[in-house]
């Protein structure tokens, strides 16, 4: 009896590995081969120019010196966190007031699946096409300053795309409204996961609406915050599509909108994968370093706990 | 059993489609050995440098030829041409015709984000090792570029030379269009048909308004060099018109006028023409006389109509045949309230060039476009009074400056052709080098920032050396 039991589970383990087959393969394929790829090949001087191949060369770290004392790098990544910031103060804001009414039963909103559906539509738009949208409309001789200008408010086209938090803002402001939608969807899920009864015991000890919100909803809604914030700050440091096309690529001005995929994104003109993978390696490093230095802090009670 | 059996088909047929994806690469070599046969003849002509290829393909009759062109090309500008001018072209599609036996297969790219030249740069390489069928056979490509594919080393585009063409052939061309396809062997790897000397294209009643006569020879005086046209700008503005629609449309005119290449011992150097421009352009932007746009953006182009008030634009013939909105009855152009000058300096913009892929099979075809295309007196007329190209052969140019029914209803009756072909003789590229396209794309981008004032000019330099070494690792910079 107990022998074909576990011919059983040995048939059944079987099962399971081979229904593991094809993410295995595919994991393989396309990440971790691409993946140990990319670390082999910054160590190379490896580039076209023009039509001529250049290496590939063995030249151990001098790409990571070249990066590291450049000193481009703080800069691109200075400016990809600024963007982050920007975007992401105003996206939590505005995505916990949204979430705390649409899941509070108590003002029983009209119309919430028609909201719902409406504040996610942005992101999905490609975020190539928001750009170019925002690019036509913020123009010089484009729809926003005519606006302005008609209305009095100035007498000649500010020039949106020339000045730094301009275009800081608007990369801010189009990601901002791509993402709330989203994140603001997560965040209900986490709050209607809060039992009901909480809430009722809190108003019958007469709590009042904010009480009950800091106290008891941002609490509860700790993992999943988290959650919303470490994808945020990936997502964030890989920004790339909204300012590369906004700024055509350049990153103007002065590279103060330059984010530090776009840097990756400009060694690709020369092929020059060496580069390019020494930068790759190093936004790896920095995403984990970041991601921890998040969970650490926003979790420390839940670390003390396990301790 | 059944069920087993089933599940086992799953999951073999989800491996088996992941992996179908990574087949693609393996597959395109794959049919090199069916036809390594037939050019074992043609295989030295990979190592052997230009100069030396044998000549012995391109001596090969006829009826061994391919049965398949390839041509490479951005647009339908040179499809249009041959299907209108060159003898015995039937077009069976858009992007397919036939020349006799052969057929021939128009492959488009747009030059959109670099696509035109990345596809190049994957297929042409390997060119030599395709089969017959696949061979590129002749690609185009434009000055900004060109020495990158002619380059002797690299060896994709044949010398004309081993093609059979000889200089006679090209004895009516204009020098320039020569020197941007030569290597630095001295042999010639390409041909056009333009030639696209440009000049300062005026908005007549601004001229009226401000300098008091619209009269090419008055309206030259006023921009006869850069002194003249800075004091000029003053004048323009003071009525409120922008002198020209943004800095950049005089940048290729400096460029052009360099007295130096970009880089000299892999380290870049500024020319001083470059420098002038930079300072001209900065005075003009904080007297508001010029703005920063981009060239083509609506900012740039609004000048099109009177409301832009711009006094002036650069360009060559097409610009004002098919880029100045002449159809639209509202616009200058529509109006024919253009005119043409010289302008303080010689420049030419834009051609496209016609090279000869390395590996073709079908040479002597490719000789005979080449030739018919870009020599004949016949077609050169034909083209230039069919399509308004300002066609690359000196007699025909004359002939059609003194012909008064040549009158541009654009340039208000104006006959342009006199002044181009005196142009195009004074256009000199011979300070041309391959990283002119990334120097001076990434230039402009940068100084934007210094018009601006988002940053100083050595802020600005050192960005436009950020981006440059960026481009092309193997630069220093000063």
């Amino acid at each position: 009896m107990e022998k074909t039991k576990k011919g059983n589970m040995a048939r059944l383990n079987r099962w399971g590995l081979i229904f593991l087959i094809p993410f295995t393969i595919a994991f393989v394929v396309f990440q971790l081969v691409p993946l140990v790829n990319t670390v082999y090949n910054s160590f190379f001087e490896n580039y076209r120019s023009g039509l001529k191949q250049v290496g590939p060369n063995f030249i151990g770290l001098e790409n990571y010196v070249s990066l590291l004392t450049g000193g481009d790098l703080i800069l691109y990544f200075l400016n990809t966190m600024i963007l982050w910031v920007m975007c992401f103060i105003p996206q939590i804001a505005l995505s916990l007031l949204l979430s705390a009414w649409f899941t509070n039963p108590s003002l029983r909103l009209r119309g919430q699946r028609f909201f719902k559906t409406v504040i996610y539509l942005p992101n999905l738009i490609m975020a190539s096409a928001f750009a170019m949208l925002f690019f036509t409309l913020f123009a010089d001789s484009g729809p926003i300053n005519n606006m302005l200008m008609q209305m009095g408010l100035i007498s000649e086209p500010y020039s949106f795309l020339t000045h730094i938090w301009s275009v800081r803002g608007l990369v801010a402001f189009m990601n901002c409204l791509m993402w709330f939608g989203n994140t603001t969807i997560l965040l209900m899920a986490g709050m209607m996961g809060i039992p009901a009864d909480m809430y009722e015991a809190a108003s019958v000890d007469g709590a009042s609406p904010t009480q009950i919100f800091f106290r008891i909803t941002m609490p509860l809604l700790k993992p999943i915050f988290i959650y919303v914030m470490i994808t945020s700050l990936i997502g964030g440091l890989q920004l790339f599509d909204v300012p590369q096309i906004l700024t055509n690529g350049t990153g103007d001005p002065v590279r103060s909108s330059m984010t530090l995929i776009m840097y990756l994104n400009k060694h690709l003109y020369s092929k020059n994968f060496g580069m390019a993978g020494a930068l790759s390696v190093m936004l790896l490093i920095l995403t984990g370093i970041l991601s921890l230095i998040v969970f650490r802090v926003s979790a420390s009670d839940a670390v003390k706990k396990v301790r | 059993m059944r069920k087993k059996l089933v599940s086992i088909m799953i999951a073999g047929t989800m491996t088996a489609a992941m992996l179908a994806g990574c087949g693609g690469a393996a597959e395109a070599p794959a049919p090199a050995p069916a036809e390594s046969a037939a050019p074992a003849a043609e295989a030295p002509a990979a190592e052997t440098p230009a100069a030396e290829t044998p000549a012995a393909e391109a001596a090969a009759p006829a009826g061994d030829e391919g049965k398949v062109l390839n041509v490479e090309v951005w647009n339908d500008e040179f499809i249009n041409r041959v299907k209108d001018h060159y003898p015995g072209y039937e077009a069976t599609s858009e992007t397919a015709g036939k020349i006799g036996d052969v057929t021939v297969n128009w492959i488009i790219t747009p030059t959109k984000d670099n696509a035109y030249q990345n596809n190049l740069d994957s297929v042409l390489p390997g060119n030599l090792d395709a089969s017959a069928d696949n061979k590129v056979d002749i690609f185009l490509v434009e000055a900004d570029y060109a020495l990158k594919y002619v380059d002797a080393d690299v060896n994709v585009a044949m010398p004309l030379s081993d093609l059979g063409i000889t200089d006679a052939d090209l004895s009516k061309q204009y020098k320039y269009t020569k020197d941007v396809v030569t290597d630095a062997t001295g042999a010639l790897r390409g041909s056009s048909w333009q030639a696209c000397s440009a000049g300062l294209i005026y908005n007549r009643a601004a001229a009226k308004e401000v300098l008091g006569s619209d009269d090419p020879a008055e309206v030259q005086k006023a921009v006869a060099d850069w002194a003249a046209f800075n004091e000029t700008a003053k004048k323009m503005a003071d009525k409120g018109y922008k002198m020209t629609s943004t800095v950049n449309d005089t940048y290729r005119v400096y460029s052009n006028n360099v007295s130096a290449p970009w880089v000299q011992d892999d380290t870049i150097v500024i020319d001083d023409n470059i420098k002038k421009w930079v300072d001209d352009s900065k005075a003009m932007v904080d007297a508001k006389e010029t703005t920063t746009a981009d060239l083509w953006s609506d900012d740039w182009s609004k000048g099109f109509w009177e409301d832009g008030k711009v006094f002036c634009y650069f360009g060559p013939a097409w610009l004002i045949n098919f880029s100045m909105h002449a159809d639209d009855a509202s616009s200058i152009a529509g109006k024919g309230g253009w005119g043409l000058v010289t302008g303080p300096q010689g420049f030419y913009w834009g051609g496209t060039w016609i090279c000869a892929a390395q590996g073709t099979d079908n040479p002597t075809l490719v000789k005979d476009i080449i030739l018919t295309m870009t020599t004949d007196d016949a077609v050169m007329e034909e083209i230039a009074v069919k399509d308004s190209d300002c066609v690359n052969n000196k007699e025909v140019l004359k002939k059609l400056a003194s012909d008064t029914s040549f009158g541009n209803a654009i340039l208000g009756g104006q006959n342009p052709y006199q002044m181009l072909a005196d142009g195009a003789e004074l256009v000199d590229m011979s300070n041309i080098s391959i990283y002119d396209q990334g120097c001076n794309e990434e230039f402009q981008g940068a100084m934007k920032n210094y018009f601006a004032g988002n940053a100083t000019y050595e802020e600005a330099l050192d960005q436009f050396n950020k981006a440059v070494v960026e481009k092309y690792p193997e630069l220093k910079t000063k």
